[in-house]
């Protein structure tokens, strides 16, 4: 168990990127250039007019300006505050190309739909009932963002989920210092209101019945569980894989998510990064990334790479984990070297973090074309904002097909 | 949603946003574009006699990193032929004939050619006639714009020949460029106007340039005094607006003109009597495609203030535009400084203290500079008058505010003072001395 404080733990999981005041909101919107044809918008798989809502940040339409965001992106919220933005709008902000720091859209983003969140204001409406039926399978991103959007053409819709709670990794796995389950689930709540009927905990197994009763099926079901290293020692009590230790942090009290005082971390990408920053944000004292290449190599964005430096997590790089030891705990980790030297390294915690395999437990015909498919298990695993664009999508084209056969 | 249809002085257009006469409003294409973004009406540019312009006509006036702050130009009325721009607005309002669209004139001040001019503009299906007698440069050399809109007599005897042959509502546009915009509009009236507009652009010189001195916009090393535009011309285009509103003379619609950038200044224009507003500057800016906020922000303040239409809006502040000598006297403010929200930049201090009123107390900085320590100002609440400097100074939202202090006296106001009626409430202005600020 951590050995911080409440208070220090709170501090630890305190966002990251705080809300801006009014004031620097104001100034950051009044820095934007307002381009045409922008780069940011572009650079946003959901498309959304960046130019359009900061300028309204700066007129003080800010209703407005959560407007312009949801409509491209139902998870505009969470998206304000998980996007990887360095690789995509602020990437691509053309600031950068005057030396100067990007306009910080994300922020902004945050500050417009704060506004609508906190006030409960309700920007959209159920179209009127078009009497057709469709079935979501999986109530993350990309299932709820078809389901918006659906709603709003006025299609009945049922979302099934396995899990207790909606959201998907939303909810349950992305860092706690980014987005944390409250701001998920009430940004899920607002599509809900939309008059979505939710059916939690009901796992799928077949679509066949569904495709019985409905006139449409969007598959979002995700990726499968964590993949297995495939050495020995796997099982031993202190072995857990990344999402599952991440989802415990996101789903009890701080205190309650076990976490030793050495973590080892297999694996570089950015779940391998979330998982070292909250290993040593719970209180390890020595919270390490063990990578089977090199540091040029790692699969993580360098600003995740950057944020676990500052953490003061450690790396080893080309360490090949090769078995797990220690007498029913763990207690070390050895690994081979490019020079198929040995070495075990001490630790009381591993977290296995190499990928999430693809989902074996539900099939869907790719032939049938009542059934749609978006998010992680039809991208391989990607962020929010490409889950959100593909539901939208796949909503899109389902009206079609409702509509016009 | 708060409904946004327009009828004004009889011409209607789903919106109230027109697009000003200008180089926006110069083509077809410029102009069916603008409509399909959704601006509800265009003047287009002034028709007359073709012109032949300079080269360089812009000049702007950067604030800081904000540019085109202020605006002005050199360029005079249309360069096209009038039959290519009669075609041309024919074609438009054949394509778009719910959308506003009204011809700007300026001829020579000759009775028949106002006459031939606007019976050849009626045959185009144009809603309405804008009268440009307000542009400053250039064509008011030639007796024509600002040369007319300066002299009441001419004014009307122009509108007067214009409304013998006019079939269709006939706006004035105002030059501000006058003692007194009041005289002018009253002579508008006199010939018949149907509605007026304002503000033209002001008379100006934005900058000269320091290794050549030549001014802007330079002609090759010279200039001549251009139309100013652009978000610093609003105050006194709000004044304008709001005097021609108020007068009982008038009574005749008013379309708003003059840096209009945002929802919010539209708003502003409407409260204090415009029934359509009119936009340049902003469009050429960035773009006709501002004129989506502009429309859902002032939706959107509608609908959360519960105003419904246009005319719930229209002149709400006009009662509140009075005399100085109509104002109370003891109605009192203090400021108020939030210690928790200030960030210690002592710009209140500076202000007040070599600018002001000398009512803010300086404090050590108990920290050496930085962080913890406590407030560095404090209101000297003896010695404030409530004059909003501090407050207008201040870098934070919210931080300095200025707080009525009520008090047991009745309302009153200099006219009633200066009879000798009412009491003055205790004021603080016994401190503000010479003797007061060295004796602290």
């Amino acid at each position: 168990m951590p050995d911080l404080s409440d208070a220090q733990l709170e501090r630890n999981f305190a966002d990251i990127a705080p809300a801006l005041t009014p004031d620097y909101a104001l100034l950051e919107a009044n820095k934007c250039l307002f381009c045409h044809d922008a780069p940011c918008t572009i650079a946003c798989p959901t498309h959304i007019d960046v130019p359009a809502f900061i300028k309204k940040i700066a007129t003080g339409n800010l209703r407005g300006s959560a407007r312009v965001i949801l409509e491209a992106n139902p998870f505009g919220h969470s998206c304000a505050r998980a996007c990887p933005v360095e690789v995509l709008c602020e990437g691509a902000c053309v600031l950068n190309d005057r030396d100067e720091q990007p306009i910080k859209i994300a922020l902004l983003q945050r500050h417009a739909t704060d506004h609508v969140l906190e006030r409960k204001l309700k920007l959209f409406e159920a179209g009127q009932a078009t009497g057709k039926k469709v079935a979501i399978v999986g109530a993350g991103p990309a299932g709820l963002a078809c389901a918006r959007d659906l709603r709003r053409r006025g299609h009945a819709v049922t979302v099934f989920e396995a899990k207790p709670q909606p959201g998907g990794l939303n909810t349950y796995g992305i860092a706690e210092y980014k987005l944390k389950a409250d701001v998920a689930l009430a940004e899920v709540q607002d599509i809900l209101d939309l008059g979505v009927t939710l059916k939690l905990g009901v796992t799928v197994e077949s679509l066949e019945p569904l495709l019985q009763e409905y006139d449409a099926i969007f598959v979002g079901v995700g990726l499968g569980t964590t993949k297995g290293l495939g050495i020995p020692g796997e099982d031993l009590d202190g072995v857990v894989d990344a999402l599952t230790f991440i989802e415990h942090l996101k789903t009890h009290p701080y205190q309650q998510t076990r976490v030793g005082k050495r973590v080892l971390v297999i694996g570089a990408g950015n779940t391998a990064i979330d998982a070292v920053t909250q290993a040593k944000r719970l209180g390890a004292e020595e919270s390490t990334i063990v990578y089977r290449r090199g540091e040029a190599d790692m699969p993580c964005y360098d600003y995740e790479y950057e944020l676990a430096k500052r953490d003061g997590c450690a790396f080893r790089f080309h360490a090949l984990p090769k078995r797990i030891v220690g007498n029913g705990r763990v207690e070390g980790l050895e690994v081979e070297a490019p020079d198929k030297s040995r070495e075990t390294i001490p630790c009381d915690m591993v977290i296995i973090a190499i990928g999430q395999g693809a989902r074996t437990d539900l099939a869907w015909p790719q032939d049938d074309p009542r059934v749609f498919v978006g998010g992680d298990c039809a991208n391989g695993g990607a962020e929010i904002v490409n889950a959100a664009a593909e539901g939208v999508a796949a909503a899109k084209q389902i009206h079609q097909r409702l509509t016009h056969g | 949603m708060a409904d946004l249809k327009t009828n004004f002085a009889g011409i209607e257009s789903p919106n109230p946003f027109w697009l000003a006469s200008g180089p926006p409003t110069n083509t077809y294409g410029q102009v069916a574009k603008a409509f399909d973004a959704g601006w509800g009406g265009a003047v287009w540019k002034t028709i007359g006699d073709p012109i032949i312009n300079v080269f360089s006509r812009y000049g702007s006036v950067d604030l800081g990193a904000t540019r085109m702050m202020g605006f002005n130009n050199i360029e005079l009325i249309s360069d096209r032929p009038i039959a290519d721009n009669l075609k041309e607005i024919a074609e438009v309002k054949r394509n778009y004939p719910k959308h506003a669209v009204i011809a700007s004139l300026m001829v020579e001040s000759k009775r028949e050619a106002w006459h031939e001019m606007v019976k050849q503009t009626q045959d185009t299906g144009a809603d309405g006639i804008e009268l440009n007698f307000g542009c400053p440069h250039g064509m008011s050399e030639r007796g024509m714009g600002s040369a007319v809109g300066q002299v009441p007599d001419y004014t009307c005897q122009i509108v007067e020949w214009v409304k013998e042959v006019a079939t269709i509502p006939v706006i004035v546009k105002l030059t501000p460029n006058v003692t007194d915009v009041t005289y002018i509009a009253r002579a508008a009236v006199k010939g018949g106007a149907d509605a007026l507009s304002l503000i033209n652009t002001i008379n100006s010189i934005v900058s000269v340039d320091l290794d050549t001195f030549a001014p802007a916009p330079s002609v090759g090393g010279k200039s001549s005094h251009g139309g100013y535009c652009g978000p610093a011309v609003k105050p006194i285009a709000l004044h304008l607006v709001s005097a021609v509103a108020k007068d009982p003379q008038v009574k005749i619609p008013i379309s708003g003109i003059g840096g209009i950038s945002t929802w919010r200044d539209a708003a502003e224009f409407i409260a204090l009597g415009a029934g359509s507003l009119q936009v340049c500057t902003a469009v050429m800016h960035y773009g006709f495609r501002i004129v989506e906020d502009l429309i859902d922000g002032l939706s959107n303040w509608m609908d959360e203030r519960g105003h419904r239409t246009l005319s719930d809006v229209r002149g709400r502040a006009l009662p509140n535009v009075t005399k100085w000598e109509e104002l109370d006297l003891n109605y009192h403010l203090l400021a108020h400084i939030d210690q928790d929200k200030c960030i210690k930049c002592e710009l209140c201090w500076t202000a007040c203290e070599d600018g002001a009123h000398q009512a803010i107390r300086r404090l050590e900085r108990g920290d050496g500079g930085r962080g913890t320590g406590g407030p560095v100002v404090e209101i000297i609440e003896e010695a404030c008058v409530g004059c909003n400097l501090c407050a207008a100074v201040c870098p934070v939202q919210g931080c300095i505010t200025m707080e009525p202090v009520p008090n047991d006296f009745a309302p009153v106001t200099w006219k009633e003072y200066a009879a000798g009626k009412g009491k003055l409430a205790p004021r603080s202005e016994q401190f503000h001395t010479a003797t007061w600020s060295k004796s602290r």
